[in-house]
């Protein structure tokens, strides 16, 4: 196809891609380097039958004057990287010359808001991916077995969980788990402990959120594994069955190993799905002990007085950074397809 | 052979079975549960005493004098203006699709069929542009879109939307136009078409397979996001995911709980009839270059 035949097909969907991908990736760049204006503040006298006291309350004119010639703030370089809500540099250095032990300064450190979401963001997305790869692969053998008249159907019922969008699935397993629900009602009932619920620890409510991601995310690994698994060489199988291997065996040393590839395939899309995880700490309202990277963005977008565009900017640069560590194989794994390709 | 190769054993097939009703109850039992209670008051659906309530409806019987009532979605569809989130989403949604099929067939064609090597940086491009957590370019739009006072309507939403379809469409499309052979267009070039002649009456006949994925995939995406809706629109125009949210924000107004119920019933209902039908198209997009490795 000719430079320019091309030029014209792909021009919509690269002006689209560019406009308001590329450029807002940009963007957010850009104002992760500003910061939001400062107030200008000026002194007022009260005087009142008891005397005059002085006030400093902020100029809203000359505020607004400054916001209205400067609306994304002033210039900050990248002081909002290293602050107390992003990387904390200050905070870490000083942790570490005033620490008495190792297991101190961990705790000052992973009580940093940054660090805490991104141990949360982090455990969600190791502590989700194994379990699912592995349900999936179950779930998909067993289905695999059944008759034929019966898979459109439970193939059906199986994938719900990941149709949903994250909010509505998180939000119906909450009200089961939650201590009025069904599940929740039953467990207290059923420990006679009527102060256990999910919100009772952290701990439970992480396990919670994982819980959640393995029935959100298995569906997928189940598709997968269930199409690759129709592309299983049969000869193989044929000829460990005549050699004797069991039907465990064969599965172990012949499917497994056809599926390697897969199952990486899975994993790396999981991890990379799972590190932008914000809507089930909405859906289960878990802000509280849980928080990830994306809902700290969202958090700034969100802020009652005013947008924190910096501080939202910042972590948004800091979250893509983390996606292209994840990325990395993806692409090194296209890239070589390509070539083998041509 | 094949026959004796796959036959089962009973354990196997009592164990796979055991295995198969729990997985199933597992994943659409909560839905169940959820439809079930949709038609409660809340202080059955949430009830602190028995949880058997939800199943006889004790409190609804005593609050409305029956044992099922639709309060919650007449109440929702009225007052909680559900309607309307309803109206947005459909047309969010059919704007998303159309636009991103029309602009995501024309690139993928041109990508399937130049042999440049542009087109695979081209690709990779996309690749990347599709991992990006869709709250950091939210995180970038928002302040440009207030200064050019385009922010809330439903119009940029759905420009946003295809946008971030793209990369996912694209490279869904490119792999399905590999599969079309080559020699169908040539011959058409041959005889004396252009580029965009052979794509309207040669390829456009037979691309619908790949195209209704494609499709189905974007309707997806449409009518279940939540970042980007909750953040670029404004409450009136708010889809129904982001209603459902702020229903729940205001709890405080007793009954808005049972609101959000219902209306994850209504949101959840035609998505589900929809992949039912489409259950086929869904599975192989999924599977889509994730088979062949």
């Amino acid at each position: 196809m000719p430079h320019r035949t091309f030029f014209w097909f792909i021009l919509p969907t690269a002006l689209a891609m560019i406009l308001f991908i590329g450029l807002p990736i940009v963007s957010s760049f850009f104002q992760s380097l500003h910061i939001e204006n400062e107030q200008v503040l000026m002194e007022v006298e009260n005087c009142d039958p008891f005397g005059c006291t002085t006030n400093v309350r902020v100029d809203v004119e000359a505020t607004e004057k400054i916001e209205a010639e400067n609306p994304l703030g002033r210039f900050n370089g990248f002081g909002t990287y290293t602050d107390r809500n992003h990387l904390a540099f200050d905070e870490i250095i000083e942790a570490w010359d005033n620490k008495s032990s190792i297991g101190e300064f961990k705790d000052i450190v992973l009580n940093l808001p940054f660090y805490k979401a991104l141990l949360f963001t982090l455990t969600f997305c190791f502590a989700v991916t194994p379990p699912v790869i592995v349900l999936g692969f179950i779930v998909a053998l067993s289905v695999n077995t059944l008759a034929k008249s019966l898979k459109g159907l439970i193939v059906f019922g199986t994938i719900l969980p990941m149709i949903v969008t994250p909010l509505i699935g998180s939000l119906v397993l909450f009200w089961m788990i939650d201590s009025q629900g069904i599940i929740g009602a039953s467990i207290q009932i059923l420990f006679d402990d009527p102060n256990l619920s999910l919100k009772a620890s952290s701990n439970l409510t992480w396990i919670t959120l994982i819980i959640y991601g393995i029935w959100h995310n298995t569906p997928f690994a189940f598709v997968v594994f269930y199409a690759a698994l129709q592309t299983v060489p049969q000869d193989p199988l044929e000829a460990a069955y005549i050699d004797g291997a069991t039907r465990f065996e064969r599965v172990r040393f012949i499917v497994i190993p056809h599926l390697y590839p897969v199952a990486t395939f899975i994993m790396l899309i999981c991890l990379m799905d799972n590190f932008r995880v914000f809507e089930p700490i909405i859906g289960f309202s878990a802000e509280g002990v849980a928080q990830s990277l994306s809902w700290m963005i969202y958090q700034d977008l969100r802020n009652e007085n005013k947008m924190l565009f910096g501080s939202a900017g910042a972590t948004s640069m800091l979250t893509i950074l983390g996606i292209a560590f994840l990325l990395t194989p993806v692409l090194i794994r296209t890239w070589k397809e390509f070539k083998t390709e041509r | 052979m094949n026959q004796t190769i796959n036959k089962y054993s009973k354990q196997i097939i009592i164990v796979n079975s055991i295995f198969i009703l729990f997985w199933l109850t597992i994943s659409i039992f909560p839905f169940i549960w959820t439809l079930w209670g949709s038609f409660k008051v809340k202080a059955d659906f949430f009830s602190r005493a028995d949880w058997t309530y939800a199943l006889s409806g004790f409190n609804t019987l005593i609050e409305t004098g029956a044992t099922t009532t639709f309060k919650a979605y007449l109440e929702s569809w009225t007052e909680g203006e559900f309607g309307r989130a309803t109206m947005n989403t459909m047309i969010v949604t059919v704007s998303v699709v159309s636009i991103s099929l029309f602009l995501g067939t024309l690139g993928a064609y041109a990508l399937s069929r130049s042999t440049f090597k542009y087109t695979f940086y081209i690709l990779i491009i996309a690749l990347i542009f599709r991992a990006m957590p869709h709250i950091t370019l939210v995180s970038g739009y928002l302040f440009p879109f207030f200064q050019l006072n385009i922010w809330g309507i439903l119009p940029t939403t759905i420009i946003v939307l295809v946008a971030i379809n793209q990369p996912f469409t694209l490279w869904l499309l490119y792999s399905f136009f590999k599969t079309v052979p080559k020699e169908l267009d040539e011959s058409a070039l041959i005889d004396g078409c252009s580029y965009f002649q052979a794509f309207r009456y040669i390829i456009m006949p037979v691309m619908w397979p790949g195209v209704v994925t494609a499709g189905l995939f974007s309707m997806m995406l449409a009518y279940n996001d939540f970042t980007v809706t909750a953040l670029l629109l404004n409450q009136q125009n708010y889809t129904m995911v982001p209603k459902i949210n702020a229903y729940l924000g205001t709890v405080e107004y007793g009954g808005n709980y049972m609101w959000a119920v219902s209306s994850v019933v209504s949101a959840t209902a035609p998505l589900f009839m929809i992949i039912w039908f489409f259950q086929r198209q869904l599975i192989s997009g999924l599977t889509a270059g994730a088979v062949k490795g």
